[in-house]
């Protein structure tokens, strides 16, 4: 008769894991995070009390300050979250899949900030709170849609290995969707309008004090959007080590 | 006489969810004719570690070999497994015979029809072969599901709880038929939770804790009448050595 | 023993798991009934949602086949997985040796062959309630309609063997694929429009073409994804 040791009773609820990973995770709201909201509120004093209207639009130009740079940063989200999505299925490390789930929310966010802005602008300057044409308008819509059912996914799955190669499936995916939803909108609206020139970015002429409010909010919101990733990442590490906690409560029970 | 062939072999297997280890560094070998019966808690990691070998889950770490060949990159050993599980793994708008040629099918029969109708009259089921699986009770839903898991005589049979559910009948078919399948060469795994089952056709017997295999011996060197209560003190004295690391 | 043992081909086993499919449709047709009702009944129930004297029937035809194609394909699909799920008859699938591409592929069929059942009554159905000519045009459409068929389902047998597993299951399935399914849908309805009006080619080819390139990628792309889909 063999009788192998019984080792997993020690091993399966270390004691001393648990606080020295809970000292690891930093803070999800700090220095970053405040400089970065400070420096959104510092561009709007600027954008609004020392930078000229502009002569075509009036006030309603005001808004590409944070319009232009909300896109931008909820572009680079979303690129990020596809990238992660394909170091993920390459290595299986579960750092590419936080960053990515951190990203998605963050790009929805500025996703919704996008449209909503792209929509109070278009009601001002083309008397019609929503239109077709335009393919940034459109285009972002779908993008919106796409990373909306990519959290949703996330939400429906429990398992977390599950749950990061299903939502990594669906972000490489997604981002070969993009430019057929590009191309298509494209072909769409080249029919109906010619392409918009106003939102070309330095198309209109901009007085070098808007020029430099514009580039500058470029800079701000880009440090909004690291702040605001890094912040989720952090919750996504805190989430992560309740659950772990949970679990091994549960066993030992 | 020469020894048996090795019909399959499991190498510092592990796996893991997340971070639990559901199986833990297990290390099997069977031979052509073996038949293992493995007990444990629920919660042990048996399925999983039946489920990991018959190639639905991907090892953490370690490997399995099905008569020599790696069972993820090789798809002639996994055409050499059978799985039983407490699941039917049938369609019920088929057939049974639709079911188990379809089956058939799969691993490349020669002949389909004769090997479904041969699986179905082991299980001797045959009788009731051309009713769509929804019209079966359970047992016989097991039955038919048997004769599919073993349509194409694998050597390796991975058995998950299954005489959950049969009748007299239903269990009788299955014993006479894994004892066929010992005969033949083949080399069977039968996860259980009553000890006086698993004993009765096994030539070897394990406990897995918490993923690991604590106890293995061969069914010669155990008392059967004792073996019960032994498990049991195993499975208990476990159970309380973790409610103290956690207190 | 095991002599008469022999792994089947990608597509010999791709063409065994769609004929299941389709014999288990064949047995229980519930689920083609539902979509073929549900096809018909929308094709009639939009014809009243516009003002006949502003815009002719012709004209809203190929919207209306398009909205109720991604429908009505969203009825099949979301079945595809659900008849693996229920005893789990995936697992003696992903236990043989047959591969999972094999699987997908022919899962991805039986989709096709059900989806184009029902195009072969609704397209008539479009053509009689909203009298369209049968000719030339119509020939072409049915063209564009494949080629949408073969994006959608390629996209939608993922989306359904992922939707499955999942907490929200049928819910999640139109969600997934929807935004999917823009960019066939506007290229096939930009097309068919431009077919049914007689257009020249010149001006179909362009959209053909994006249809093309889509249902390559995502052929490509989602049969190399599929494996990542199943329980690991």
């Amino acid at each position: 008769m063999t009788t192998a040791p019984l080792r997993g009773a020690e091993q399966s609820a270390p004691p001393h894991f648990q606080p020295t990973s809970a000292r690891q995770v930093k803070p999800a709201l700090d220095w970053l995070f405040a400089v970065a909201v400070l420096a959104v509120a510092g561009l709007y004093v600027r954008a609004l009390a020392f930078t000229p209207p502009d002569a075509l639009q009036g006030m309603a130009q005001k808004i590409y300050y944070i319009h232009i740079a909300a896109w931008l940063s909820a572009y680079l989200a979303v690129a990020i979250t596809a990238l992660m999505s394909i170091v993920y299925l390459w290595l299986h490390d579960d750092r590419a899949d936080r960053l990515a789930e951190a990203c998605a929310e963050v790009a929805l966010i500025f996703l919704t900030v996008g449209l909503c802005t792209g929509s109070i602008w278009g009601h001002r300057i083309w008397g019609a709170w929503w239109v077709w044409w335009d393919m940034r308008l459109t285009l972002t819509l779908f993008l919106w849609f796409v990373v909306a059912a990519y959290l949703v996914l996330r939400g429906a799955i429990e398992e977390p290995a599950m749950r990061a190669r299903y939502s990594a499936v669906l972000g490489i995916l997604a981002a070969l969707l993009i430019p057929f939803i590009h191309l298509s909108v494209y072909m769409f609206s080249a029919r109906l309008h010619p392409m918009p020139v106003a939102l070309q970015p330095g198309a209109p002429k901009m007085s070098p004090q808007m020029l430099v409010t514009f580039l500058s909010s470029f800079v701000v919101f880009m440090l909004l959007d690291i702040a605001f990733i890094r912040a989720r990442y952090r919750i996504g590490v805190l989430r992560e080590l309740a659950a772990a906690a949970e679990a091994d409560g549960g066993e030992g029970r | 006489m020469a020894p048996t062939p090795v019909a399959v072999e499991v190498s510092g297997l592990s796996r893991s969810f997340g971070r639990r280890r559901a199986v833990d560094g297990v290390d099997l070998s069977l031979r052509s004719g073996d038949c293992l019966a493995l007990f444990g808690p629920n919660g042990a990691g048996k399925t999983t570690l039946l489920r990991v070998i018959a190639g639905l889950l991907k090892p953490t770490a370690g490997a399995v070999h099905v008569g020599g060949r790696a069972l993820r990159d090789d798809a002639r050993a996994r055409a050499q497994v059978g799985l039983i599980s407490h699941q039917s793994m049938l369609y019920r708008a088929l057939t049974a015979r639709e079911n188990v040629e379809f089956a058939a099918r799969l691993y490349g029969l020669a002949d389909p029809a004769s090997a479904a109708t041969r699986a179905l009259e082991h299980m001797r089921i045959l009788d009731r072969a051309d009713a769509p699986v929804r019209a079966l009770s359970r047992g016989l839903q097991q039955r038919v599901s048997i004769a599919r898991a073993i349509v194409h005589e694998p050597t390796v049979v991975l058995l998950d709880e299954p005489y959950t559910g049969l009748d007299a009948v239903g269990s009788a078919a299955l014993s006479d038929m894994l004892m066929l399948l010992r005969s033949t060469g083949a080399a069977l795994l039968l996860v259980t939770h009553s000890v006086d089952e698993g004993l009765a056709l096994a030539s070897r017997a394990a406990i897995m804790i918490r993923g690991r295999i604590v106890r293995h011996d061969a069914i010669g060197a155990i008392d059967a009448n004792t073996y019960g209560a032994e498990y049991r003190a195993l499975v208990i004295g476990d159970g309380a050595r973790a409610a103290a690391s956690v207190a | 023993m095991n002599g008469a043992t022999r792994v089947p081909g990608t597509l010999t086993s791709a063409w065994l798991i769609a004929r299941k499919d389709l014999a288990i449709e064949f047995r229980t047709r519930t689920a083609f009934l539902s979509a073929l009702v549900f096809a018909v009944l929308a094709l009639c129930i939009f014809y009243f949602t516009w003002d006949e004297s502003i815009i002719t029937a012709a004209d809203r035809a190929p919207g209306v086949l398009w909205v109720v194609l991604a429908f009505s394909a969203l009825l099949g699909l979301q079945r595809s997985f659900a008849i693996e799920d229920h005893d789990r008859g995936i697992d003696a699938l992903l236990v043989s040796p047959i591969s999972r591409e094999a699987l997908y592929i022919g899962k991805a069929i039986g989709n096709v062959i059900f989806l184009g059942a029902i195009e072969l009554v609704a397209i008539p159905a479009l053509a009689l309630f909203y009298n369209l000519h049968f000719g030339r045009a119509m020939l072409i459409v049915c063209l564009i309609v494949l080629l949408a068929m073969i994006g959608i389902v390629a996209i939608g047998t993922l989306f359904s063997a992922m939707a499955v597993n999942t907490r929200l299951a049928e819910l999640l399935l139109p969600m997934l694929s929807l935004p999917f399914f823009v960019p066939v849908l506007m290229d096939a309805a930009q097309a068919s429009v431009r077919v049914l009006a007689g257009a020249p080619m010149s001006t179909v080819w362009p959209w053909l073409k994006i249809l093309i390139a889509f249902d390559i990628v995502f052929i490509v792309a989602c049969t190399l994804a599929f494996p990542f889909t199943l329980e690991e």
